[in-house]
C-alpha cells in the first residue's frame, strides 16, 4: 500500500510537471447520444422522476444489475421514501411501507446469530443496505476477471454525463471494427473512455473512439419483464435504469429543486423590498 | 478607531452608561453604524459585505457539518453520502458549503479586483490591502484542505499534488523538500494522517480569517473608505453615515448575490464539482486528469507552464506574493485608474490574462489552442495551452513592472476636487486640479 501511494504520488507529481509526459496517452470516447424522449429530471428546475420509470430501473437493477454491482450507500427504505420508486403516501414512514418490507423481506443478507455468533443468512429489513453479491471485493475481483465491479450509488454523479452516459454505455454496445484486437474477457464500446491505439492495426489517424469494458452487453430485449406492460426494448430498459441510478445517486434531488424555487421566489421578493427602500432611502442624497 | 469622528453615542440609561465606563462594546457598534463613508461608493464596494456574508455562511454550514463528518480515510466518503442522503436537509447544507466556498473566491477576486481598479491599496490603506492578502491566503488554504474531506479521487489527488509542491525544496537543499512532505502528510504517502490534520486544520483556520477580518475591517475604519474617484474625503458632505445608507445598499448586493448563490446550490450543486471526486479515494489509481477547483486554475496554469518544478512552484507563489508589495510597486499618485487611461487598458489585460490563465488551467498543456497541422496519427499540432499559459503568466507578471514605469512617465486626466463636485452636475474643474490632486493623493 504504502509502495503503491507512493507511485502514485509520484505519477500525480510527473502529471504535475506536465510537460515532461508526452501526449500519447490520449482518452478518447464517442460523442453521446441523446436518450430516446429524454431523461424527465435533467431539467434543472422543473425536472422530476417518473415514477414508474424509477419502479421499472428497480427491477433491472435488482434483476440484472445486483448479480455483480453493490449499491452500499442506498437501503431498501429508500425505496419507499418521499420521491423514492415506491413512495406512498399512505405509509410515510419508509421503514414501515408494506412494499419496502417485502422487497427486503424477498432477498437474504449474511448477519450473525445473536446467540452463538455463527454467521447466517437472514431475510433483509427495509433498515439493512443493499445487498452485497460479493462477500468482499476480493471475491468480487476473482469473479469478475481481476476488477471489482464498481459500486453503483453514486455512478450516475461520478461519470461525465450522468444518467445519459450509463444509457448510452449500456446500448452502445457494437461490433469491433475490422483491424481492432479484443482481448479476451473485454467487450469494445465505443462510449467507454479508453485509449485503442496499441490494439489497432489500421490507419494510423483511424483508431477507433471508445475503449474495452470488463462488462459484456446485458440488457437483451425481454430481459426483464415489466409489471405495467411497458415493451422491455434494450433502449427501455437502459433508460429505466439509468434513471434509477440517477436518483440514488442523489435521493434528494426532487426536494432540492423543490426548496429551491421557493427560495428563489422568496430572494427576489426580498431583493425586490431592498431595491426600493435602498432608492427611498438615497433619494435626497445626490450621488 | 481613530479614523471615527467624535463618537455621537449617548448612554441614556444607567445601566448603559456603567457598561459605556467598562466595555464601551454599544458605543463601538453605533460608531460602526455611524461611520461617515464616502456617498458615491458604487455596487462594486458592496463585495465587502458580500464576503462577511459568505465568511459567516461557511462558518456556520462547516460547524453542522462537522457534527456529521468523519475524519477518517475509510469512512469519510460515506459519511459525506450520509450527510446527503440521511441528515435532515444535509444536502442543502452540504451544496451550500462546497458552492459557499466557490461564491467566497468569486466575491473575493471581484473585491480584489476593485482594489486594484481602484487603487484602494494606496497610501494610507497598506495595511488594510495587507491584511486582505493575509485573508485570501487563509482563504486558499482553508479551500484547499476542505476540498480534501470528502476523500473522493480528486481529493486526493489534489493533495498529492499540492502537498508534493514542497518536494521542489530538495533542489534546493536535498533532503529539505522531503523532510517538509513528510511532515506535512504525518508519514511518508498522502494517508489517513493527512486527512486527519487537514480537518482539524480546515476547522481552525476559519477563525483565523474570522480574526484577520475584525483586523481589516479595523484598518478600513482608520482611513476610511476610499472610493471611485480615489480622492479622499475632503467635508462632511462627501459622506453618509454607513447605516442606513449602506446597510440597504449592501443588503440588496448581498440578497442579488444571494439568487446566484441559490442558483448553483439548488439547480446545478455539482456543476463547479468534477465528477471523479464522486469515486472514493483510491492510491492505486490516478484521475487522467488532475484539475483544482476553478478558482485556483490561473495559479495551476503559472506552475505547469514552467518545466522545472523548483521553478514553477516559485512563480505560482510567486504570483501571489508579488500582491503584497502591490502598495509599493505602483509609483502613481492618482489612485483611481478612471484618471488612468492608460493604467485601465493594462488593467483590463491584466483581468484577462488572469480569466486566460484559469481557462488554461482546466486544460491540458498539450491541449492545441491554434491548429498548424497534423501528426501521424491525426492529432492536431501547433500553438499549445502550455505556450499560451507562459505569455499570459509573462503578462501577468509584466503588468506589475509595467505599473511602477507607468506611474512615473503617465500623464492622468484631471482628477475632480472632492467627492461632491463631480456629484453635483459636472461642474468645471479649477484650472491645475489634476496635478494638484496628485500632490494630494
Amino acid at each position: 500500500m504504502g509502495r503503491n501511494t507512493l507511485i502514485a504520488a509520484l505519477s500525480a507529481a510527473l502529471a504535475l510537471a506536465g510537460l515532461s509526459l508526452p501526449a500519447s496517452a490520449r482518452t478518447t470516447q464517442t460523442e453521446l447520444k441523446p436518450v430516446p424522449g429524454g431523461l424527465s429530471f435533467e431539467q434543472p428546475i422543473f425536472g422530476r422522476f417518473d415514477q414508474g420509470s424509477l419502479q421499472r430501473g428497480y427491477k433491472v437493477y435488482a434483476e440484472v444489475c445486483s448479480a455483480c454491482h453493490s449499491m452500499n450507500l442506498v437501503y431498501y427504505r429508500n425505496l419507499c421514501q418521499q420521491n423514492g420508486p415506491f413512495y406512498d403516501p399512505k405509509h410515510p414512514n419508509s421503514n414501515d411501507a408494506p412494499v419496502c418490507k417485502a422487497i427486503a423481506a424477498s432477498i437474504k443478507v449474511p448477519d450473525l446469530d445473536q446467540d452463538t455468533g455463527d454467521a447466517i443468512q437472514r431475510p433483509a429489513t427495509p433498515a439493512d443496505a443493499f445487498r452485497n453479491p460479493f462477500p468482499n471485493k476480493i471475491a468480487a475481483a476473482a469473479s469478475n476477471g481481476g476488477a471489482a465491479p464498481p459500486d453503483l450509488s453514486v455512478m450516475a454523479r461520478a461519470r461525465e454525463g450522468g444518467a445519459q452516459y450509463i444509457y448510452n454505455i449500456l446500448t452502445g454496445y457494437v461490433t469491433p471494427p475490422a483491424g481492432l484486437t479484443v482481448p479476451a474477457g473485454k467487450f469494445y464500446n465505443p462510449y467507454y473512455p479508453g485509449d485503442l491505439g496499441s490494439f489497432w492495426t489500421g490507419a494510423k489517424d483511424k483508431v477507433p473512439e471508445g475503449g474495452f469494458i470488463a462488462m459484456p452487453f446485458q440488457l437483451t430485449p425481454n430481459r426483464v419483464s415489466f409489471d405495467d406492460g411497458t415493451p422491455s426494448t434494450t433502449e427501455q430498459q437502459a433508460k429505466d435504469v439509468a434513471t434509477f441510478l440517477a436518483w440514488a445517486a442523489e435521493p434528494k434531488q426532487t426536494e432540492r429543486k423543490e426548496a429551491g424555487l421557493a427560495v428563489m421566489i422568496y430572494l427576489l421578493l426580498l431583493a425586490g423590498v431592498l431595491y426600493v427602500s435602498y432608492r427611498a432611502i438615497w433619494r435626497n442624497v445626490s450621488h | 478607531m481613530s479614523g471615527h469622528p467624535p463618537s455621537a453615542y449617548e448612554p441614556k440609561t444607567g445601566i448603559e452608561r456603567w457598561l459605556d465606563a467598562r466595555l464601551p462594546i454599544v458605543r463601538l457598534a453605533v460608531d460602526m453604524m455611524d461611520f461617515p463613508t464616502p456617498k458615491n461608493l458604487n455596487y462594486w464596494w458592496t463585495f465587502g459585505g458580500i464576503l462577511a456574508v459568505c465568511l459567516v455562511s461557511q462558518i456556520i454550514t462547516g460547524v453542522i457539518l462537522a457534527m456529521h463528518y468523519v475524519p477518517n480515510a475509510d469512512m469519510a466518503f460515506n459519511s459525506v453520502e450520509h450527510i446527503m442522503r440521511d441528515v435532515n436537509y444535509g444536502w442543502l447544507i452540504r451544496y451550500m458549503h462546497a458552492n459557499g466556498a466557490s461564491m467566497f473566491f468569486l466575491a473575493v477576486y471581484i473585491h480584489m479586483a476593485r482594489g486594484m481598479y481602484y487603487g484602494s491599496y494606496k497610501a494610507p490603506r497598506e495595511v488594510l490591502w495587507l491584511l486582505g492578502c493575509i485573508i485570501y491566503l487563509l482563504m486558499m488554504a482553508t479551500a484547499f484542505m476542505g476540498y480534501v474531506l470528502p476523500w473522493g479521487q480528486m481529493s486526493f489527488a489534489g493533495a498529492v499534488v499540492i502537498t508534493n509542491l514542497f518536494s521542489a525544496f530538495d533542489q534546493v537543499i536535498p533532503g529539505l523538500g522531503t523532510a517538509i512532505t513528510t511532515w506535512l502528510w504525518g508519514g511518508f504517502a498522502v494517508g489517513g494522517a493527512t486527512l486527519n490534520r487537514f480537518f482539524s486544520l480546515h476547522y481552525l483556520l476559519p477563525f483565523m480569517i474570522a480574526g484577520v477580518v475584525v483586523l481589516h475591517i479595523w484598518a478600513l475604519h482608520v482611513p476610511g473608505n476610499n472610493n471611485p474617484i480615489g480622492v479622499e474625503v475632503k467635508s462632511k458632505a462627501d459622506t453618509v453615515p454607513f447605516h442606513p445608507y449602506y446597510t440597504v445598499k449592501d443588503g440588496f448586493a448581498i440578497v442579488a448575490f444571494f439568487v446566484l448563490f441559490a442558483w448553483f446550490v439548488f439547480f446545478a450543486p455539482e456543476a463547479l464539482g468534477h465528477v471523479d471526486n464522486q469515486t472514493p479515494a483510491n492510491p492505486l489509481v490516478t484521475p487522467a486528469h488532475i484539475v483544482p477547483e476553478w478558482y485556483f486554475l490561473p495559479f495551476y496554469a503559472i506552475l505547469r507552464s514552467i518545466p522545472q518544478k523548483l521553478f514553477g512552484v516559485l512563480a505560482m507563489f510567486g504570483a501571489i506574493a508579488v500582491l503584497f508589495v502591490l502598495p509599493w510597486i505602483d509609483t502613481s499618485k492618482v489612485k483611481s485608474m478612471r484618471y488612468r487611461p492608460t493604467a485601465r487598458i493594462f488593467f483590463l489585460m491584466f483581468v484577462a490574462a488572469a480569466i486566460g490563465l484559469g481557462w488554461c488551467g482546466g486544460k491540458e498543456p498539450d491541449d492545441v489552442v491554434l491548429t498548424f497541422g497534423h501528426t501521424a496519427t491525426g492529432d492536431p499540432t501547433g500553438f499549445s495551452v502550455v505556450w499560451l499559459s507562459r505569455i499570459l503568466a509573462i503578462y501577468y507578471y509584466a503588468y506589475f513592472v509595467i505599473l511602477f514605469f507607468l506611474g512615473l512617465r503617465e500623464n492622468p486626466l484631471p482628477v475632480p476636487a472632492n467627492i461632491s463636485t463631480p456629484v453635483l452636475g459636472g461642474a468645471a474643474m479649477p484650472a491645475g486640479s489634476a496635478a494638484q490632486a496628485e500632490k494630494k493623493g
